[in-house]
């Protein structure tokens, strides 16, 4: 992503609860603007503003973040949604 | 290098962007030319950047994927496009229209930097490369993207899910 940030803590992947099967993932590009992808997050998924713009520079930093999980139903329209938004999202089974 | 004046937030809901003459002329023709090529195929390597694969490790599943999807993201992103086009002299804007806008720029950045192939550090170019003008709008659409996800922020609805993904 381009247009340099703060450096934050990394959001740790074992924040995804591992009851659940599929996971999102966001993987970084370098076209997306820092500042749209935390917007996309906060707007799709609900999350405050720290949390996305954790997840964003996780994205950013790491090179992917995982930003959503649950039922394969639940994640494939995750990863439509984030696909309307531009974002180079995948899904696999945990 | 400019003015950050482009993308006005009105009040809640309401926006307005208000492009130069040249400015208009060029987002008109970008976005025109994006829906020819949208038009054409979504399979050109111009415009499959906005059609990415959700199962890149499995052809089968992603095949399904992309003919449950494809079709409507096409829609929307052809819906979004005439919303630009008709709204170029600075009517004003709903959230969705904003929203439309913010899209559609993104696309057009998607789409301009893939053939670019960017990195994300951007190359310092001499005036005369025959490269200049392409990054000079790929880095106008970022301008102009950028003032609108700051208009669009402070309408975002209150935050719903905490870090685990649970709810507040």
């Amino acid at each position: 992503m381009t247009a340099p940030a703060e450096v934050d803590q990394p959001v740790d992947s074992t924040d995804v609860d591992p009851e659940t099967p599929w996971v999102v993932i966001v993987w970084n590009d370098p076209i997306n603007l820092m500042s749209y992808v935390t917007f996309v997050l906060q707007k799709l998924f609900g999350y405050p503003f720290e949390v996305a713009e954790k997840l964003m520079l996780a994205v950013h930093y790491e090179g992917r973040a995982v930003v959503s999980n649950g039922t394969r139903e639940k994640a494939e329209l995750d990863v439509f949604r984030l696909h309307e938004h531009g974002l180079w999202a995948t899904m696999q089974q945990d | 290098m400019f003015d950050r004046d482009r993308v006005k937030r009105k009040g809640r809901g309401r926006y307005q962007v208000r492009l130069r003459p040249t400015e208009r002329i060029l987002v008109g023709d970008l976005v025109g030319q994006l829906r020819e090529q949208l038009l054409a195929s979504t399979d050109e390597p111009s415009v499959r950047r906005l059609f990415p694969p959700a199962y890149p490790d499995d052809p089968e599943r992603d095949a399904g994927y992309q003919v449950l999807t494809r079709d409507e993201l096409l829609e929307s992103k052809l819906a979004a496009i005439d919303v630009v086009e008709r709204t170029l002299d600075g009517d004003e804007l709903d959230e969705a229209g904003m929203t439309a806008w913010m899209g559609t720029l993104n696309s057009l950045r998607l789409v301009l930097g893939t053939r670019l192939d960017v990195d994300e550090e951007l190359p310092t170019l001499d005036a005369d490369d025959p490269l200049a003008p392409a990054y000079a709008v790929y880095e106008y659409l970022g301008w102009l993207l950028s003032q609108v996800v700051d208009a669009l922020s402070p309408d975002l609805p209150p935050p719903t899910t905490d870090a685990r993904g649970g709810p507040i």
